[in-house]
């Protein structure tokens, strides 16, 4: 039988030098008895320590997660957690992966004990409530807390971190630990008589407590779930408690059985901040007009209308297909990806972007939502037919002498039925309204292409497209 | 009017927020000793619970409750007689700093009326956000309320001080908002949560590119909402169709759903009964199976466009789908555990990483902390398979009903 003595109650360094030499000496866990100084000493346990630990050679390789498991459960006031932990550690030297069997008893017992710790640090870092000594910039804060673990040592430097900037004490039977803005130190516990008393505003504290209560919402039982009734003897809230919960059906009932009061009328209400604005002229009008749409359900799930545009004076307009997820968001066509491509198109083609009218033939963005992301949805029929009604009262505002139709929604709701791209793309067609058209691919459609060949020739295709655009943008200006 | 009579009117003016979270921000502490104050990644500390089984865990309070605008379901309406105060910044942040270095709370929860105009509002509250972090040097949790249609500025300020920041949706539909809060405008809200989005983003860009020295912080913790649930006549389908797309569209860390509840002083036009309670409770349980449990909002609502009371949502559509069901634990995929009843994710989790070097037998359901009554209709272990009867009979459901008992406080 090895008898082993370790210093104190949370000497880990201690368990882990005694245990590896263990290991190393094939000592089995039921031959091993784990004690520590000044706790009753195990009956027939030698009083010199045990010689095996003078060996101490070699080593052998076990998990990170164990030492993390070690570390934390070796906190626990279970005197066996040494032994348990010993007889995990001697199982894992040859089952590697027994730390991920969570079903394995002494797993699930090691488990069970580190995060026993882990909520009782948690509930340290809650719970202390510091009370003030002194006068503000001369001022001590101490707290009195009584923890279910040895997790002092543990706890400490979270407070040490966030109250770096005053000196403070945390009393609790064990062992107290103190900041005095630089460092931190360890006392022996003291009794709960050394507590300091009341705080100046544990009052306000209180009232604060008792107005944040929704009296119509009691949940007893939720309250002590999180906050159970063995901290409350500490905690300067707890004796307001019982008499809010006694309160809370009274108050409850009161409201509902005065219910409606006769309404108190405002002085002068100032005009609601909310309210739209004025439109400066005809197109701002129509964009106006137009955010409050309700012509399909589209506008539903959007964020908002998504309007054209560019100079009224603009003589050729393109229309795409409709907003993406970051032109909703941003409320201006084409600043996504497909934006990005089409800038970049139009300045190769040698297009004067400045002075053209962008717009979509649908102005709400269709999606499905996945998550936290959102899935763009093709418009069908009926809603491009509800938005052409913009389209066209955009043609009549800017009066543009060629319209660029991007994609097959743009040209179904340019010619006003369905037509192939393919066919129609790249030459100049009349509209009956005497403008000319343009047909070719969305930009978004080169985006979508996964071979790099043929995303490149497509894009060549696109630009030789929008050349005829720069053309007859070069036409008009030396016309005026 | 003194201090803490402004806090009681003005805490009382904030309890109807739900928001409560102090999580999901960037690590900061005070170890430079310039200031006060700390937060964690990841977890956020509840300091106390009330009575009703809410965390308290920042100062949730309005800086003031006077209000332009006549939202019937709240409060602070213009036209209701509940009595007003404000608070002057410096007050905000001295309670603020004085609550923290006792360690009562997390950080700061700040909201307000709109008086004046959005903008004026804003500037108000961002007012409080800034002397905390500029003068104070405060690193605690701040979380602001943002006002709709605030000046860009304004906003890309708030972003700057705060950790989270929020914009209440209120209604899950354009009507109930039209018909509860007139001057109210769906649309501004919902612009100002894509103005927000397009900021977070390019934050998170930012931060992962490393493409500028010190990138603008914008709100690390993202941007929240909340819907009233029980005071307009929407159906948990339609609550659910709007939480999915307002994840979607603006990247939500969370929709907090807030059952609608007697308010003092309340308008005529509302149902003054009982909070509905479980109904919230439901709709926040269907909400993380849409979040973390690969759940589309047309496979936890049915047609009847109401979450069951009675029972969970995901064992309402386990039971729905007996057709897909005993899965074998030591077998199924990871989005098939997910969907068996009682089976959280780390559950799931353990499952995976256990069943890799042994097989999992009907004693180990205790240590994977999953609730065998629950499971087990729906499981098949290496001793134990469900009779196929049972997963079929008509009675199952009650197996899982709550028994009746009498009401009363566990006290």
């Amino acid at each position: 039988m090895q008898y082993i003595t370790l210093d104190n109650e949370t000497d880990f360094d201690g368990w882990r030098e005694a245990a590896r030499s263990l290991v190393l000496h094939h000592v089995q866990p039921t031959n091993v008895a784990w004690t520590v100084q000044g706790r009753d000493a195990e009956l027939f346990a030698p009083q010199a320590p045990s010689p095996i630990l003078a060996v101490n050679d070699g080593s052998f390789k076990v998990s990170g997660k164990f030492v993390d498991l070690a570390k934390a459960a070796i906190l626990h006031r279970d005197p066996e957690r040494f032994a348990i932990l010993y007889r995990l550690l001697w199982r894992l030297k040859d089952n590697h992966d027994l730390i991920e069997v969570a079903t394995d008893p002494d797993v699930a017992l090691a488990t069970a004990m580190a995060r026993a710790v882990h909520r009782d640090e948690h509930k340290m870092h809650a719970f202390v409530r510091f009370r003030e000594i002194g006068r503000e910039r001369a001022a001590h804060y101490v707290a009195w807390f009584e923890p279910e673990h040895h997790i002092v040592e543990l706890a400490a430097p979270f407070f040490a971190k966030r109250f770096a900037d005053m000196p403070w004490s945390i009393l609790t039977p064990e062992l107290c630990a103190h900041w005095d803005g630089h460092s931190l130190s360890f006392t022996p516990g003291v009794n709960k008589s050394e507590a300091p008393g009341e705080d100046r505003l544990e009052e306000t504290w209180r009232r604060y407590y008792a107005s944040i209560f929704n009296p119509a919402r009691l949940k007893v039982k939720a309250m002590q779930a999180e906050m159970p009734k063995k901290y409350w003897r500490n905690l300067p809230e707890a004796s307001i408690i019982k008499p809010l919960i006694e309160d809370a059906e009274r108050m409850t009932g009161a409201m509902i059985a005065n219910a409606a009061t006769d309404p108190h009328k405002p002085q002068r209400r100032p005009e609601a901040p909310m309210t739209r604005k004025t439109a400066a002229n005809d197109l701002e009008a129509l964009r106006e007009e137009a955010a409050h749409c309700r012509a399909c359900h589209l506008y539903k799930d959007a964020t908002q209308t998504v309007f054209g545009e560019g100079p009224k004076s603009a003589n050729i307009m393109l229309v795409g297909e409709q907003p993406g997820d970051k032109e909703d968001l941003a409320g201006h066509p084409f600043v996504g990806p497909a934006g990005q491509m089409l800038d970049r198109a139009l300045e190769e083609a040698g297009v004067d972007r400045k002075k053209v009218y962008v717009t979509n033939a649908v102005k709400h963005f269709k999606f499905v939502p996945r998550g936290k992301i959102r899935l763009h949805q093709k418009p069908n029929t009926p809603e491009i037919k509800a938005c052409r009604q913009w389209y066209e009262r955009e043609v009549s505002a800017i009066q543009p002498d060629l319209i660029v139709a991007m994609g097959a929604t743009a040209a179904q709701s340019v010619f006003g039925k369905i037509t192939p791209i393919g066919k129609n793309r790249g030459r100049l067609i009349d509209l009956p309204d005497g403008r000319k058209a343009l047909v070719t691919v969305h930009p978004s459609y080169l985006l979508r292409l996964p071979d790099p060949e043929a995303k490149a020739l497509e894009y060549r295709r696109f630009v030789e497209d929008l050349k005829i655009v720069a053309g007859l943008q070069k036409k008009a200006a030396r016309a005026a | 009017m003194d201090v803490q009579r402004k806090l009681e009117i003005l805490a009382d003016a904030a309890k109807y927020d739900a928001s409560c979270a102090s999580s999901g921000t960037e690590k900061r502490d005070s170890s430079d000793r310039k200031g006060m104050g700390s937060t964690a990644p990841g977890m956020g500390i509840c300091h106390s619970y009330a009575p009703d089984g809410r965390c308290i865990s920042l100062l949730k309070v309005l800086l003031t409750n006077a209000c332009n605008y006549d939202c019937l379901y709240c409060v602070n309406r213009a036209s209701s007689n509940v009595p007003r105060a404000r608070f002057t910044i410096e007050e905000v942040v001295k309670l603020t700093l004085d609550f923290y270095r006792r360690n009562y709370i997390e950080g700061l929860f700040l909201s307000s009326g709109i008086i004046r105009s959005p903008d004026y509002t804003m500037e108000q509250v961002v007012g409080v956000a800034r002397k905390l972090r500029e003068e104070h040097h405060f690193r605690g949790y701040i979380h602001l309320k943002t006002i709709p249609e605030a000046d860009d500025a304004l906003i890309a300020e708030a972003g700057k001080y705060a950790d989270r920041l929020s914009i209440n949706i209120e209604m899950p539909e354009e009507a109930s908002l039209q018909q509860f809060a007139p001057e109210k405008d769906v649309r501004a809200i919902r612009r100002t949560m894509g103005r927000l989005r397009l900021k977070l983003d390019e934050a998170e860009e930012n931060r992962v590119a490393k493409t500028k020295a010190r990138p603008q912080r914008f709100a690390p913790a993202g941007q929240s909402t909340q819907m009233i649930v029980g005071a307009d006549s929407a159906s948990d389908h339609t609550i659910l169709h709007t939480s999915s797309n307002l994840y979607g569209s603006y990247k939500l860390r969370r929709v907090y759903y807030s059952a609608f509840s007697p308010i003092p002083d309340a308008s005529r036009a509302l149902p003054l009964v009982q909070p509905p309670l479980l109904r919230e409770h439901r709709l926040y349980q269907a909400d993380w199976l849409m979040r973390f449990y690969g759940f589309d909002v047309g496979e936890i609502v049915d047609d009847s466009a109401m979450l069951p009371l009675d029972i969970d949502p995901k064992l309402a559509w386990a039971l729905r789908h007996r057709d897909r069901f005993p899965l074998d634990v030591n077998r199924a995929s990871r989005e098939e555990l997910l969907r068996v009843p009682g089976f959280g994710t780390k559950a799931v989790e353990r499952i995976i990483a256990t069943r890799r070097t042994t097989t999992i037998r009907l004693a180990d359901l205790a240590r994977l902390h999953v609730p065998r009554n629950k499971a087990l209709p729906f499981i098949v272990l290496s001793d134990h398979r469900p009779s196929p009867h049972r997963l079929d009979a008509a009675g199952l459901i009650e197996r899982f009903k709550p028994k009746a008992t009498q009401l009363g406080f566990g006290f």
